[in-house]
């Protein structure tokens, strides 16, 4: 749970979106809500943040969804 | 409002609230509370959130020493769950909008995630679902503390939703406020599904999931007549079943009237109704539902409790209690059917990898002389103070049946030379419930007093179903035409050799076969005893000659479901309003 843990570092609020699934988008500092991404092995993830730190904190996830699954992520947003 | 389909053990509707009853028999009771009442629940919730904590951290730490971090990794996500702000918030604003009680609101947010969890494609993460149990049984456990209620206790009508039952479990229900019971597991012919129909309230079994789809306090209809559960049915449902129900109980009026009537077709013909039971107290209970004794005493239960194997003494109350409750009726007593699905908690014998073709059985008796012995003694005994058959199970070949009466006579022998009273002509016969003896009746013909067909494993072994299976549990049926051919050819053999045949299986008390195993000339029907007003009634609407017509029209047929289909349309004839 990994993921979860940086995204609580931050202040900002992070939402994340499996486009693969087209699913709703979920609270990313949440262990249950992650879990129901379904993200899979090959899903692509969009995180979404929004706050003071919003900007680091996309990039803290992306570096990290990289390192962790050597896939590459979408470019960052906002 | 949700419907889900399953399989019926017994028919008749029931209406009332669900009670959950989980691996851990938590009862979770749908319960509001005073507003005043409101922070008192926030604090219990607070507090089990906390405790839940502490323990997983402590179990964590202990994990991690004794058997590395990897072990300890796996409670990971359920400590992020628990410290998941917007898990707690949901069941908060639950508790605080709608008054819920702290148990309920907690169950209800944890079944809805359950429910997401089921519908996801990747078995990875469905297995997840076990997680989410554990995490909302671990919250329960503190959120209820010492004050997790029993189903003795029970102070209003409800369903009980669950997994699964043991058959103990089941056996318990008699005493309770149940009024009906939808299970995930099971097949119609288990023996939790056994216990259920002469329990005789409805229930449907094999529902899958039906015990994470509902939640404790939801109303519950369940439809024993057509299969079905309902979750929270609209008005017009609700009122409609209202009425069925108003109709059924009508019916049991009925049939109470003719349970005391004689069990004779219309065309004078004595047709002797026996119950099948697995307790003594249930004899009696036979007999009120106007049965003539009983045809299958399943011993085997004897080992349901947690002392373990019932001594002579213990035995020989058993069985006399039995006796006494048929008041001079015939009871016959069949040894110990044990091994397979009926496992004894003492004799853990290592796992058979096909416990139904293993050691099970008369099998087991055999190779268990001493255990066999002591219930013969006992059986012998009782036998003074009644009309008493024995019978042995599962016999495959002559060898066994010589086996075990050869053991019998032991038995006989060493109760003559300790001076014990006991009957020598007590009546010896055997259950023919296997192909193999099928195909050899005849032989068996010349040795035994009495053959009692067992449907339920001869179907078995017939089709090669394992009836327990929930996956092929359907293939499982009595009117597959080889096995009403096997049935009649048993039927007339014994009748030819003048030797006395009844039946046993779940398809004596059904009433779609009734005409038909009159008609092949079956004279001793033995079923559980909520079945017998039924199939009275029924027999005293048929004549002989007619049911040897629907006989002939249905073993003319190649495949099951027209076997069905033309037996129902034929019950119904004489049955118009009952649900067959």
């Amino acid at each position: 749970m990994r993921f979860i843990d940086v995204a609580s570092k931050f202040q900002s609020s992070v939402t994340v979106t499996n486009i693969s699934r087209s699913s709703e988008s979920v609270d990313g500092k949440s262990a249950m809500h992650m879990m129901l991404l379904e993200a899979t092995m090959g899903s692509v993830l969009r995180v979404h943040a929004r706050g003071v730190d919003a900007r680091e904190a996309v990039d803290a996830l992306a570096s990290l969804v990289e390192q962790s699954f050597g896939l590459n992520p979408t470019p960052p947003t906002d | 409002m949700e419907i889900l389909r399953g399989i019926s053990v017994a028919h008749g509707i029931a209406i009332g609230e669900a009670v959950i009853l989980d691996a851990e028999e938590f009862r979770i009771p749908y319960r509001t509370v005073a507003p005043d009442h409101v922070e008192r629940e926030m604090e219990l919730l607070d507090h089990a959130f906390r405790s839940s904590l502490q323990e997983l951290a402590d179990q964590t730490q202990w994990l991690g020493e004794h058997l590395g971090q990897d072990a300890a990794n796996v409670f990971d996500w359920h400590i992020g769950v628990l410290k998941d702000t917007n898990l707690r918030s949901s069941i908060e604003d639950l508790i605080r909008q709608k008054n819920a009680a702290a148990a309920y609101a907690t169950s209800t947010v944890m079944r809805n995630y359950q429910r997401r969890f089921m519908q996801m494609t990747d078995p990875l993460l469905v297995e997840r679902i076990r997680d989410v149990q554990d995490i909302e049984r671990r919250l329960l456990r503190h959120v209820l503390g010492e004050t997790r209620e029993d189903l003795a206790h029970l102070s209003k009508p409800v369903v009980l939703v669950a997994h699964d039952l043991t058959p103990t479990q089941t056996a318990q229900l008699a005493d309770t406020m149940v009024v009906g019971v939808a299970l995930d597991s099971g097949a119609a012919t288990s023996h939790t599904a056994i216990l259920l129909r002469s329990w005789g309230r409805p229930g449907v079994i094999g529902l899958n999931d039906v015990s994470t789809r509902v939640s404790g306090g939801d109303l519950l209809i369940i439809d024993g007549v057509n299969q079905l559960v309902i979750a929270n049915p609209n008005d017009q449902t609700l009122e409609e079943y209202k009425t069925k129900k108003a109709e059924y109980e009508r019916l049991a009026v009925e049939l109470e009237v003719i349970k005391k009537l004689d069990s004779v077709t219309a065309d004078g013909v004595r047709i002797y109704l026996w119950s099948n039971i697995e307790f003594p107290r249930e004899a009696a209970i036979g007999m009120a539902s106007g049965a003539d004794g009983v045809g299958l005493y399943r011993t085997e239960f004897l080992f349901l409790r947690p002392e373990g194997a019932p001594s002579e003494d213990e035995q020989y109350e058993a069985y006399r209690s039995a006796i006494e409750g048929t008041r001079g009726g015939t009871v016959t007593i069949r040894t110990f059917d044990l091994g397979a699905d009926k496992y004894t908690q003492q004799k853990q014998y290592e796992q058979e990898r096909n416990p139904m073709l293993g050691l099970r059985s008369i099998r087991y008796s055999l190779q268990n002389l001493d255990m066999f012995k002591v219930q013969l003694r006992a059986i012998l005994r009782a036998s003074v103070h009644g009309d008493v058959r024995l019978m042995f199970p599962l016999i495959v070949s002559l060898m066994e049946y010589r086996q075990a009466k050869m053991t019998l006579h032991d038995a006989m022998e060493d109760l003559e030379e300790d001076g014990i009273e006991f009957r020598r002509d007590v009546s010896v016969g055997m259950m023919l419930e296997t192909p193999a003896a099928a195909i050899q009746v005849q032989d068996y013909c010349r040795e035994v007093g009495f053959i009692s067909i067992g449907t339920n494993d001869l179907i078995q072994y017939l089709l090669a179903v394992d009836r327990g299976n929930e996956r092929v549990g359907r293939f499982f049926s009595a009117s597959h035409p080889a096995v009403l051919r096997v049935v009649r050819d048993v039927i007339r053999a014994c009748t030819k050799a003048d030797v006395q045949v009844s039946l046993c299986g779940e398809m004596a008390g059904q009433p779609v076969y009734t005409l038909c195993l009159m008609g092949m000339g079956l004279r001793h029907f033995s079923m559980a005893p909520a079945n017998v007003p039924e199939i009275k009634k029924l027999i005293r609407l048929a004549t002989i000659p007619y049911a040897q017509r629907v006989v002939r029209r249905a073993l003319s047929f190649e495949t099951d479901w027209q076997v069905t289909n033309y037996l129902r349309k034929e019950t119904k004839k004489l049955l118009p309003d009952d649900p067959i």
